[in-house]
């Protein structure tokens, strides 16, 4: 970084120059002076005293008002500008308007650590080069864990076969394929490139043929292409980590070795399968302790991202240490832990994993591609033209024949075929980026005198593909009329017919007498249900049906969307006159969930009455109703609703803090008993009222840890009845509001199930 | 029911074969499967269905048996139940879950969608009305919920409300102050779901190759 400690020295040479002199006899103020400062700084050339220790004492100098120390903090401001730089390339690349439409990200930070590489090169500073330690333990973890973490669990199950097909058989056919015809290639060209052996050109191709999940992440994020495919890409770029790994360690041990027996090949094998599975397992068992560990953390929300965070980096250290697939640690970790996690943090907790995942992951993936460009110009290189020309050629077709095959026998066991559209962006969407350069980097010029060859080939082809296939992918996925993702909205008909055909097919399966997808799938969900949720999520949520989480999430999310809408709708009275509303009717509150000592139900119902606005409601049931549902009026029927609801939510859970010990069931019945109303008493559908009459007490619920349920799992639902009347007076409230933390602690733990959708 | 069989039932096997797509092979297993199960009697009842230990943990149980004894199902237009079913009856119900070929033109993929979703329609809606009313969508639902006792009622009335003002808004769109949401019809049951890919996602794989192992638990 030699132009900013250029920059500053000119800054600093100017002040320092002005400084003013304290006093020559203030011999113990100065030492006391001295003394501090030397052990801090010993490289400050001010205090190079050419007399010795002893001399100084007597020297009459100045004060130092400003100094110059750059070599302490040296190390974190370099990382740091970098940083810096990368972000403010991210921002200037998004500002300029059409350019993001075309050239994709990665395109634009390569040529940039070009730029940054020939600039430091030219100014005669060592490069900063990609070092393999920097890139295998600080930036790739974060893009993986957040690409597991946010991993869509349906579709990649559904697909896992094939993924799992394309992942290991592709890239073992593609590193063989690749390596044999490389490998003739070399002897039949002679001369150069006569010294290169098979081992070596199989374990180049198989540094080579890995499809790499960075810069993958990085196009397909913006092309947008349907569900399938992207999960197919995605998954297999993730997957084939371990047969990589696989690959490399053993074609480098036997090119070390010399010679290959069939022992070893088998060993190789066995490796292959140590390797895949050792990981998913660490990776589980350090999602399980992850989950295990936020069950408890009610009372340390602060910490909650902390946990996740450094478990699965734990998991891939740990995988790392025994050679095992690190990246499949880090993503079954984050796959296995993610729903019981989700259902035991606080929404801001959640929030801020969401964005601390994506923050890092982008940082280091514009990181990774800048230094990738910079460690272009550094070099070494060693150009050969065939090779080069070989390797990319080779790339390309022994892709497209592998995707071809496989798929072609791959269609014969789908349902939903692979079309040969597919096919084609599946070929071309194989990309390589920075893992196939960084192991590259990791091979010994001992062994492979022609390491330097490698690596430019490998360069070209990382650029190659970026580049060329990356910059082109988009319009051609636009030419070829891909499918694109659809803009699914969540509607609770088709979670609840899509769980209902599940237990039919589960059902029909049963009765066939065979054990196929839905049986095992039931199976496992009956397992997690049982087993897995009662220990791994805190409180009454471990009892939660699929179901109702959906629900709750639907409503929360409505619920949030119009309290952002509605806050300044006001209904009026004449406009109320034309909604038939659905009455919001709170269920009957079960009998064993009221802990409520009898002041607190007083608290409540006055509370309950005094903050609701007075609506005019007739009470229909569902099936006779008229329903209007035009919009203004729905939205503002909505957006009281919901108001009301989060308004009675945040206050109602103050309330529900401490058991009481008796049931109660008998003083809140008489709730109902609301003396001004003047409807009759009829038992209503509340669409969604009840619903949110539950909701309210999940936030208690939780921070009470299990106080305000009794052993019986029973009547966790909480429900008042309650009867609004339209023309009642607004009753004074009684209670003034607890301290806003506590609300907005709560208010938050309701609110955290709201994802993106 | 070894090896030889006799001319005539490979004749039925035919027909059944033309009439339901099952292929010989998989009629063969099917009809093992049910002999197993009707414990080698010609037609099967409902407690035959008890024995299939699988089947108890599955919270849609009733529906999905009483399902074969729909007539609906037998596509000979008749309504009501039976009492008992030959395995004719038993392979046409198993027919309505076979994969989908994958070569199809949009009428024929429209006709294997309305069938499947047709056979899913009779199942809720039970008193063949051709509407689901909010009774009987209610009642789904909680067959839904019923494996996890906890649940209350009221939830799912809940959530059987809020369903249905869903499809109501997509498919009544706005109604005027005195219209009447019945139920939903099939037409709009057609519609609610038209986002979920039925005709890949309804089927069962059937086995080619005789590897049954017939384990059910008596």
């Amino acid at each position: 970084m030699g132009l900013c400690r250029l920059l500053w020295s000119v800054l600093l040479m100017v002040l320092v120059s002005s400084s003013v002199p304290v006093g020559s006899d203030g011999s113990p103020v100065y030492d006391g002076v001295t003394q501090t400062e030397i052990p801090r700084a010993p490289h400050t050339p001010r205090h190079a005293h050419p007399e010795g220790p002893g001399g100084p004492h007597t020297h009459s100098r100045a004060f130092p008002v400003l100094t110059f120390q750059f070599e302490t903090v040296r190390r974190p401001f370099e990382i740091s500008l970098w940083i810096l730089l990368a972000s403010l390339l991210k921002l200037g690349f998004h500002v300029i308007p059409h350019f993001s439409s075309v050239v994709p990200e990665s395109c634009v930070l390569i040529v940039v650590g070009l730029l940054v590489g020939a600039l430091i090169k030219l100014l005669g500073e060592t490069l900063p080069v990609l070092d393999t330690q920097l890139f295998f333990l600080v930036l790739l973890p974060p893009i993986i864990l957040d690409a597991g973490y946010f991993l869509p669990i349906r579709s990649f199950s559904e697909n896992m076969g094939t993924i799992l097909v394309f992942a290991v058989m592709g890239t073992v056919w593609n590193s063989f394929f690749m390596g044999v015809v490389l490998y003739g290639v070399c002897v039949v060209e002679g001369s150069e490139l006569a010294g290169v052996g098979l081992l070596a050109c199989l374990l180049f191709s198989s540094i080579a043929s890995a499809v790499d999940p960075v810069a993958v992440l990085a196009v397909f994020e913006e092309i947008h292409i349907h569900e399938l495919l992207h999960i197919l890409v995605f998954g297999e770029s993730l997957l084939n980590d371990a047969v990589t790994v696989v690959l490399y360690h053993l074609f480098e041990e036997f090119a070390t070795l010399g010679e290959v027996t069939v022992i070893d090949v088998f060993l190789g094998v066995l490796c292959f399968f140590v390797v895949a599975l050792g990981g998913i397992l660490v990776g589980t068992v350090f999602g399980l302790l992850a989950a295990f560990t936020s069950r408890f953390t009610s009372h340390t929300r602060v910490i909650e991202p902390l946990f996740v965070f450094l478990y699965s980096y734990m998991a891939y250290l740990s995988a790392e240490v025994f050679h095992l697939s690190g990246i499949m640690a880090l993503i079954a970790c984050g796959v296995v832990m993610r729903p019981y996690v989700e259902a035991n943090i606080s929404h801001k907790s959640y929030t801020t994993i969401k964005y601390f995942l994506k923050m890092w992951s982008s940082v280091s993936e514009t990181l990774i591609f800048i230094f990738l460009g910079a460690s272009t110009v550094a070099g070494p290189h060693a150009w050969n033209w065939t090779f080069v020309i070989a390797t990319i050629i080779l790339c390309l077709v022994s892709r497209v024949f592998g995707v071809v095959g496989l798929t072609y026998i791959l269609n014969k066991f789908r349902m939903v075929k692979i079309t040969g559209k597919d096919q084609f962006i599946l070929a071309y969407g194989g990309l390589r980026g920075a893992i196939a350069f960084s192991l590259a980097f990791l091979l010994s010029s001992k062994h492979f005198p022609m390491k330097n060859m490698f690596l430019t080939a490998i360069i070209t082809v990382v650029f190659f593909t970026v580049f060329v296939q990356g910059m082109t992918i988009r319009p051609l996925v636009d030419l070829l009329a891909v499918k694109k993702k659809k803009q699914t909205k969540f509607t609770i008909n088709e979670e609840i017919h899509t769980e209902f055909l599940q237990h039919v097919l589960g059902g029909i399966e049963a009765v066939c007498g065979h054990y196929g997808h839905h049986h095992w799938r039931d199976k496992l969900d009956r397992f997690n249900k049982d087993y897995l949720k009662r220990w791994l999520i805190a409180g009454a949520r471990s009892q939660e049906p699929q179901l109702i989480s959906f629900y709750n999430k639907l409503e929360l999310q409505q619920a949030l969307r119009v309290a952002e809408r509605g806050s300044e709708a006001r209904l009026t009275p004449a406009l109320l006159k034309n909604l038939s509303n659905i009455r919001p009717n709170w269920g009957t509150r079960s009998r064993t969930m009221t802990k409520i000592s009898k002041e607190r139900e007083e608290e409540i119902r006055k509370i309950l009455r005094g903050n609701l606005q007075k609506t005019r409601q007739r009470l229909r049931s569902y099936s006779r109703h008229k329903l209007v549902l035009e919009g203004e009026e729905d939205s503002w029927t909505e957006a009281k609703l919901w108001r009301q609801k989060v308004e009675i939510g945040r206050r109602m859970s103050h309330y529900l803090t401490v058991p009481a010990n008796r049931q109660d069931s008998p003083p809140m019945r008489r709730e109902k008993f609301d003396p001004a109303v003047s409807v009759p008493a009829i038992s209503v559908e509340p669409v969604r009222p009840t619903d949110l009459a539950e909701k309210p007490f999940e936030g208690p619920q939780r921070t009470v840890e299990g106080a305000m349920r009794t052993g019986s799992g029973k009547g966790r639902k909480l429900s008042v009845t309650f009867a609004l009347d339209v023309e009642e007076q607004k009753l004074p409230r009684c209670l003034s509001d607890p301290g806003p933390n506590k609300i907005d602690e709560e208010d938050e733990e309701r609110s955290r199930e709201w994802e993106e959708v | 029911m070894g090896s030889s069989q006799s001319t005539s039932e490979e004749q039925d096997y035919q027909l059944l074969a033309d009439r339901t797509g099952f292929s010989l092979e998989q009629i063969r297993i099917l009809h093992k499967r049910f002999k197993h199960l009707t414990h080698d009697k010609d037609t099967l009842r409902r407690e035959d269905f008890e024995d299939i230990s699988d089947l108890t943990f599955n919270p849609i149980r009733s529906q999905i048996v009483e399902a074969f004894f729909d007539k609906r199902n037998f596509g000979h237009n008749e309504v009501g139940s039976v009492e008992e079913i030959g395995f004719e009856e038993f392979l046409t119900v198993m027919s309505h879950f076979r994969p989908t070929r994958q070569y199809l033109t949009e009428e024929e993929r429209d006709k294997i969608r309305q069938d499947k979703l047709r056979f899913l329609f009779n199942m809720h809606d039970k008193d063949n009305d051709d509407t689901i009313t909010l009774d009987e969508y209610r009642h789904v639902v909680e067959e839904l919920l019923s494996s996890y006792p906890e649940i209350e009622s009221e939830t799912a009335k809940a959530i059987a409300d809020a369903a249905m003002l869903e499809v109501a808004s997509v498919t009544m769109g706005q109604m005027a102050p005195d219209e009447l949401y019945e139920g939903i019809t099939f037409e709009h049951f057609l519609k609610i779901l038209k986002n979920v890919e039925i005709e890949t996602k309804m089927h069962v794989r059937f086995l080619n190759v005789d590897t049954t192992t017939m384990n059910c638990v008596k």
